[in-house]
């Protein structure tokens, strides 16, 4: 998608999460990990948000998790979005246990066809030269 | 209370039970500015300022004697534009903006400031115009820093109000516990019943199950009538010390219990999106006041979605985890049920400007003191009020007491 067309809001990286960015521009989900607690935390700061420690590192996330929460919504609460009502807004739960606000896309946005705990995997949108978002899919719907 | 319930309370170790602030100050006056619903006539302060004067009146207490302001709702430190355009020079103010449940958790700050002797007479006031700010430039809440979390992690995928994230929330709820459209329905059917005994609510006409749920989708869980209203409106609350509220031209309003709890911000942080701060403020509120849910005479607790309400009563110890649905079923919680709650019409039917959590203490102590005529629940003693700010971020809960 071209920038002059891209109106939802684009991220704007900040010292913190550059290399979370940075990531994605490549197509790949980087997450902050807390080398005193060995767990993944999101979203990324400088610490441990849990035990406080500013022993952390990135590591690559293997981008598949389930879908924790969804919902689907009917009305343009912004007009950028106004061609792809309805649209489902998510929290995935990643295989590393953080969880991301997200959306599903590659699905029917249908509440008969899309439940809680769905496998999904992570895919992602470029929106700008810099910016590819994540989003996720329902694993079962590879080609 | 069921075992299930009692289990879910906190340890007895995590609470102070701040025995010290108990009955310790009353609410003395209470009262909404002269219109609510929709007032694109006055602004926002003009709301706070009515609503002071009323509720200043309510309690038979003038204007010189305030010395603590708290409020949010009037922009960048509220505290300080409320008390200068009412011309007052506090020695406390507290602006925490929380949310919705910001008020109510100023009357916490409110005792215990004055419990400290740090203040007597304290104004807690609200104004919001949510359904005039539409028509209104530059109106509303300001845009966040772009190196916040949200704008980097939410905004990209979705920018909407609130129901799009507490459906979120509904959602998994429904998943794990298998709460339905219908149990969510009784709810804003029941307090709909409410709102019609109510001359300053809003929405007065019947409302059926069918109308519920043939309602269009906002943001799926959520039908319409599962959302509050957004309108205009203001709200006052005087709270001052056992000693002068003796004076007051009113009975006193005790606070017996309160609790005040945070979880989150964003709704991607939630630690479980099916329990709520409520569980931690509603247990220090009951260990406060010494009594248990099942002593409450009428419940006061935020309806943002017919939702919110179903999961404080669970968060509250009312009845089970994972059992509002059963439990508010059968019109529980209507005029002439079990449990009466938001006896003014909520935010579902009477009004809601944005934050409104003050409407809340307002209809608790109308209550306690007999003042509700044909929706005054009989013999009403003990009250609780529960407000929820954010997205399911911050609760505070009050049990309030009459004589």
């Amino acid at each position: 998608m071209s920038q002059q067309t891209y109106r939802k809001p684009v991220p704007t990286p900040s010292p913190e999460t550059k290399r979370y960015w940075e990531g994605c521009k490549n197509h790949e989900l980087w997450l902050p990990y807390c080398r005193s607690c060995e767990r993944f935390f999101f979203y990324p700061r400088d610490f441990c948000p849990r035990c406080f420690s500013w022993d952390v590192e990135w590591r690559r996330s293997k981008g598949r998790g389930k879908l924790y929460s969804f919902a689907i919504h009917y009305r343009v609460w912004h007009p950028a979005w106004a061609a792809e009502v309805p649209y489902v807004t998510a929290l995935v739960e990643l295989d590393e246990g953080v969880r991301l606000y997200t959306n599903l896309v590659d699905v029917d946005a249908d509440p008969k066809k899309i439940r809680c705990d769905l496998p999904v995997e992570v895919v992602f949108e470029d929106v700008s030269e810099e910016i590819s978002l994540p989003k996720f899919r329902p694993l079962d719907s590879r080609s | 209370m069921s075992p299930a319930a009692r289990r879910s309370a906190p340890a007895a170790a995590d609470l102070k039970e701040k025995r010290e602030l108990f009955r310790k100050v009353a609410v003395v006056g209470v009262d909404e500015c002269d219109e609510i619903g929709i007032v694109p006539h006055k602004s926002v302060l003009q709301l706070h300022a009515e609503a002071a004067r009323n509720a200043l009146a309510d309690a038979g207490i003038d204007k010189s004697e305030v010395d603590a302001v708290l409020t949010c709702s009037a922009g960048w430190a509220s505290s300080l534009q409320v008390a200068e355009y009412l011309g007052i020079t506090p020695s406390y103010t507290d602006s925490t903006a929380v949310g919705g449940s910001s008020f109510v958790i100023h009357v916490e700050h409110a005792a215990a400031a004055i419990a400290a002797g740090i203040c007597n007479v304290a104004l807690i006031t609200h104004g919001e115009t949510g359904h005039s700010n539409r028509f209104r430039q530059g109106a509303g809440r300001p845009g966040l820093d772009p190196w916040f979390p949200a704008p980097q992690f939410e905004a990209p995928y979705h920018v909407g109000g609130a129901p799009t994230n507490y459906a979120l929330a509904c959602m998994r709820h429904m998943h794990e516990y298998g709460t339905t459209h219908e149990q969510l329905a009784e709810i804003a059917v029941a307090t709909r019943k409410w709102a019609q005994l109510n001359p300053k609510a809003m929405m007065r006409e019947p409302l059926t199950m069918e109308d519920v749920l043939s309602s269009r989708w906002i943001t799926y869980p959520f039908h319409l009538y599962d959302c509050c209203l957004v309108t205009d409106a203001g709200g006052a609350v005087v709270v001052t010390s056992a000693e002068r509220a003796r004076d007051c031209r009113k009975s006193p309003v005790w606070v017996l219990g309160s609790g005040e709890a945070t979880t989150h911000q964003s709704i991607s942080q939630m630690p479980d999106l099916t329990q709520t701060p409520a569980r931690h403020s509603g247990a220090r509120a009951f260990s406060m006041a010494g009594v248990r849910p099942e002593e409450i005479d009428v419940v006061e607790v935020y309806d943002s979605f017919t939702y919110t309400a179903l999961v404080t009563l669970e968060e509250l110890g009312f009845c089970a985890k994972g059992e509002g649905g059963p439990f508010v079923s059968g019109q529980r919680t209507a005029p002439g049920g079990d449990l009466p709650m938001n006896t003014h019409g909520g935010g579902l039917s009477y009004t809601h400007p944005g934050m409104y959590g003050i409407f809340l203490i307002i209809e608790a102590v109308r209550q306690l003191r007999a003042e509700c005529g044909e929706r005054q629940v009989p013999g009403a003693k003990l009250a609780l009020v529960n407000g929820t700010g954010g997205v399911l971020s911050s609760t505070g809960t009050l049990i309030l007491g009459a004589d």
